[in-house]
């Protein structure tokens, strides 16, 4: 194991936009001691690891600086900054380890305590849910309110068995991925003040997002320069008088200009990345792919396929192909950043998170197609075998799939195996031996051939008897439970007593399921919720009775047939109930020297 | 003769599959003779074929170890022509209904152990819907097909997976099955037969009357039982059987990806493959024996 306890310099931030205490950080295997440097200062820390819920850190690879984010449960957190990521890494590890021992020894201990319930981080989203829920479902108000207020069951145990109805809640409510919008927003108009020679530019992050996913080279330069180099200010106007040059159509103009200013030439000529990325798709692309040309795929004689950007005309010398750029470009470039469809989920709030996040997302999707090299050799395969000349080649059989069919004699041997072994029914004993009974039945037959059909097929004495019962069958069902085998009987019953019956149904469902599920009993807690339980079922017991005699007589069967069933099943509980205490009382009294 | 066959297969036709149960270890032992029940099943069968004139009846043998078609309304004019006493119908039936239980007592392989011999109404079933199935495959016009099982063994529990399936698939294809049972106690399998497609159940009280019975609940054609009001069963036994040793059980372990039922814990679904957890019980009987072992 590593040392028993870590020392490291450390700055103490309480939140991430502190600019932070330097000090001196002490990690101890069951808590953390923070000092720091000016002694003055108050924020000295001395924290139980037994406090500490979670840990979360910033990447190494990321921009950010090394910060280990220690969460309590009470929903505060602690930031710390350290020198270095593999000081980090060391906390890091630290920390995990403590919370990891720690987290044994309190569970243990809060099984021991006397009905404590569980502690429940409800976030408030969670709650609205509930509440929504309850709003909706009237049936499921009223269980809640008799069992949950009626103090039978904590919200927790009740909620536990609904969360897919929870699930199922926020998963409605999920916000939709929305992504690029197809009109060109990258390509603003400024804002003339007809009076002084200012042009503004408004640019909202959504803006901002399609210009950093169209133009990589700006997304690149950004990330680069600002704010070490330049100010978003500055970057931003750079920016603007380099898409005013190109509007001007004045490539002299633009090359003077980009001659002079390092940065405005990144804006001005092509976007290198890009211009690497399409040399890289046009390597993979497939060499099966048909490439016949038409007229439709002319695009030479007419320069942009006749479409001229805001009405003018291009006109553009050989040297200063470097810095045209064509509507065509433009269309195509947007076009392909909106079908690729990336979504950035993180909320757009100001330039640099933007950028941030459109960042990670390319590298999180480089890495994903480093990762693919068995695709492109799967695409290397695929392309050797189209691209073969089937003539020249010896005909190979069809692909063969190894066929595994299992042997359906083995389900049904195995089946008359245990139908062998199977033990005997009830029923009458069949005296005689197998041969006699065959010979029996043959006789029957050979019989009935001989003397023919029974004359008359059936007495009308039994006949009459026989028609009589069926209608008096027929006509009893009828009446009391309806055509269809299907019917239920609870739609015979007034409303009242149907609805009353329902909801005493779910709540003895509701409970029983509680019940059972507490069993074996191994805490106090359980204890005490096993004996709310049953008392809430005892105070159910007599209601149903009542409702039994509350009905009118035509009804009464059916009704006391399924407050019957509600009653076995609450029996069914007492009795394990009385059992297991039983149980309890007589171990309880074995221990030797009243040992409780 | 255009117009005739637009009457063709009117609603009331119907295609009636008769499955007769000719297991010999329960008729002899059972309180209505062979002999007499048979008499009432062939009248009944001629009158439902006088209902219609295009009724048809397929009768399946259900034996102890094999079933096997023992008539066929549709097929070409039988050999036997009636004698005196008896139909054209009854003698063919009666004929093959004797060269099928020299079949099956061929294929006897041992004693039935115990006291009475399920007979195979699995297979008799699967037979049925076989035919039913080639029915409604030979074109838009056919009749209506009901089942109608004539059984008097207990369930084999063996079979119960079987005719589960039998049973869901005539529910698939709307064909009723109807049972009238003629044995002691009830047969759970058949009930819910007929509670799942939609059938009628029905344990006949005075068995002399078997042939009344028989044409009053169910002779009627599908159509008509629409505006008829028969006799309905007011319980239902829905007892499943354990997939591992095929008894009867009320309350067992069930897998929850396939819904397999087991009597005892299983390490491993022996249909789908996949593996179960722990149960309660074990954690705490633990701290029993610990307990036990201290004391003494």
């Amino acid at each position: 194991m590593a040392s028993a306890q870590v020392i490291k310099r450390a700055k103490y931030k309480t939140t991430v936009k502190d600019p932070g205490t330097a000090g001196v950080l002490k990690m101890a295997w069951d808590r953390f001691i923070f000092t720091p440097n000016h002694p003055n200062s108050a924020s000295n820390l001395d924290v139980e690891f037994r406090f500490i819920k979670g840990h979360k850190n910033t990447k190494e690879g990321s921009n950010k600086p090394p910060w280990l984010n220690l969460t309590n449960d009470q929903g505060g957190s602690y930031i710390f900054e350290f020198e270095s990521y593999p000081d980090l890494h060391t906390c890091r590890d630290f920390v995990g380890k403590s919370i990891g021992r720690s987290g044994e020894t309190p569970t243990a201990a809060s099984g021991k305590t006397d009905a404590s319930l569980p502690d429940e981080q409800i976030s408030t989203a969670e709650l609205e849910l509930r509440i929504k829920l309850l709003r909706e479902n009237s049936e499921l108000q009223k269980l809640h309110k008799q069992l949950v207020i009626g103090g039978i069951l904590t919200e927790a145990e009740f909620w536990a068995t609904r969360k897919k109805l929870l699930d199922r809640e926020s998963s409605r409510k999920s916000k939709q991925r929305v992504g690029f919008k197809s009109a060109m927003i990258s390509d603003i108009k400024p804002a003339t003040d007809g009076r002084t020679n200012k042009v503004t530019f408004s640019l909202t992050p959504e803006v901002i997002l399609q210009i950093f996913a169209e133009k990589p080279a700006v997304h690149a330069a950004f990330l680069k320069y600002v704010p070490k180099k330049m100010t978003e200010k500055d970057f931003w106007t750079k920016y603007f008088k380099a898409e005013y040059l190109h509007s001007t159509r004045n490539a002299v103009a633009a090359a003077a200009e980009a001659a002079e200013d390092e940065e405005l030439a990144i804006f001005l000529r092509n976007d290198d990345i890009l211009a690497k990325e399409a040399r890289q798709k046009i390597r993979r692309v497939d060499p099966t792919v048909n490439m016949e040309a038409d007229q439709g795929d002319d695009y030479m004689h007419l320069p942009d396929h006749g479409l001229f950007r805001d009405g003018g005309k291009d006109i553009i010398e050989s040297q200063y192909e470097l810095y045209r750029r064509t509507l065509a470009h433009d269309l195509n470039r947007h076009a392909a950043v909106v079908l690729e469809g990336r979504t950035v989920e993180v909320e757009l709030e100001d330039t640099r998170t933007v950028a941030e996040a459109l960042a990670k997302l390319k590298r999180v999707e480089s890495a994903n197609e480093d990762s693919d090299g068995t695709a492109n050799q799967g695409i290397l395969e695929r392309i050797a075998r189209i691209t073969e000349i089937e003539d020249l080649q010896a005909s190979h059989g069809p692909p063969l799939a190894p066929l595994c069919i299992k042997d359906p004699r083995d389900y049904f041997d195995s089946q008359q195996v245990i139908a062998v072994k199977a033990p005997a029914a009830e029923g009458k004993k069949c005296n005689l031996s197998s041969r006699e009974a065959y010979g029996s039945l043959r006789d029957s037959i050979s019989q009935t051939k001989q003397m023919g059909l029974l004359n008359p097929v059936v007495k009308t004495k039994d006949a009459l008897q026989v028609f009589n019962a069926l209608s008096h069958d027929i006509s009893r069902t009828k009446y009391d439970v309806g055509k269809n085998p299907q019917d239920s009987v609870l739609d015979k019953l007034p409303s009242t007593t149907k609805e009353q019956l329902l909801h005493h149904w779910t709540s003895i469902q509701e409970l029983l399921r509680h019940f059972w599920s507490s069993y074996p009993i191994t805490s106090s807690y359980l204890y005490a919720k096993v004996n709310r339980l049953k008392d809430a079922m005892s105070q159910i017991y007599p209601q149903l009775e009542e409702i039994k005699k509350s009905v009118p007589a035509h009804h009464k069967q059916h009704v006391s047939v399924l407050v019957r069933q509600m009653h076995q099943a609450l029996d069914a509980a007492f009795q394990h109930y009385d059992a297991d205490l039983q149980k309890r009382s007589a171990k309880s009294s074995e221990r030797p020297n009243g040992y409780v | 003769m255009a117009s005739a066959p637009s009457k063709l297969y009117a609603d009331d036709v119907s295609l009636l599959v008769v499955l007769l149960d000719a297991n010999p270890f329960f008729w002899s032992a059972s309180s209505l003779p062979f002999s007499k029940f048979i008499s009432h099943v062939i009248s009944f069968l001629n009158s439902v074929l006088l209902l219609n004139q295009l009724n048809q009846i397929v009768v399946i043998a259900t034996g102890h170890n094999c079933c096997d078609y023992v008539y066929d309304s549709s097929s070409p004019a039988s050999r036997s022509a009636g004698t005196g006493k008896l139909s054209a119908l009854s003698v063919d039936l009666l004929e093959k209904l004797e060269e099928f239980v020299g079949r099956d007592e061929k294929l006897l392989k041992k004693e039935p152990e115990g006291s009475i011999a399920s007979s195979l109404l699995s297979g008799s079933l699967s037979m049925a819907l076989c035919y039913i199935q080639r029915v409604f495959r030979s074109g838009p016009r056919h009749p209506h097909p009901r089942i109608l099982c004539l059984h008097g063994s207990q369930d084999g529990p063996e079979q119960y997976v079987a005719i589960m399936n039998a049973i869901f698939s005539a529910q698939r294809s709307m064909v009723p099955i109807d049972s009238c049972f003629i044995g002691a106690q009830n047969s759970a399998f058949l009930q819910q037969a007929s509670y799942i497609t939609g059938g009628v159940y029905l344990k006949p009280q005075l068995l002399e009357g078997t042939f009344q019975y028989l044409s009053t609940v169910f002779g009627t054609d599908l159509h008509s039982r629409g505006f008829l009001q028969l006799p309905k069963s007011v319980g239902v036994d829905f007892r499943a059987s354990c997939f591992c040793h095929k008894k009867t059980i009320d309350m067992g372990y069930i897998c929850s990806v396939c819904l397999s039922i087991f009597c005892k814990h299983h390490k491993k679904c022996s249909t789908c493959g996949s593996v179960f957890g722990q149960p309660h019980s074990e954690a705490a009987s633990e701290p029993n024996k610990k307990r036990k072992a201290g004391d003494t």
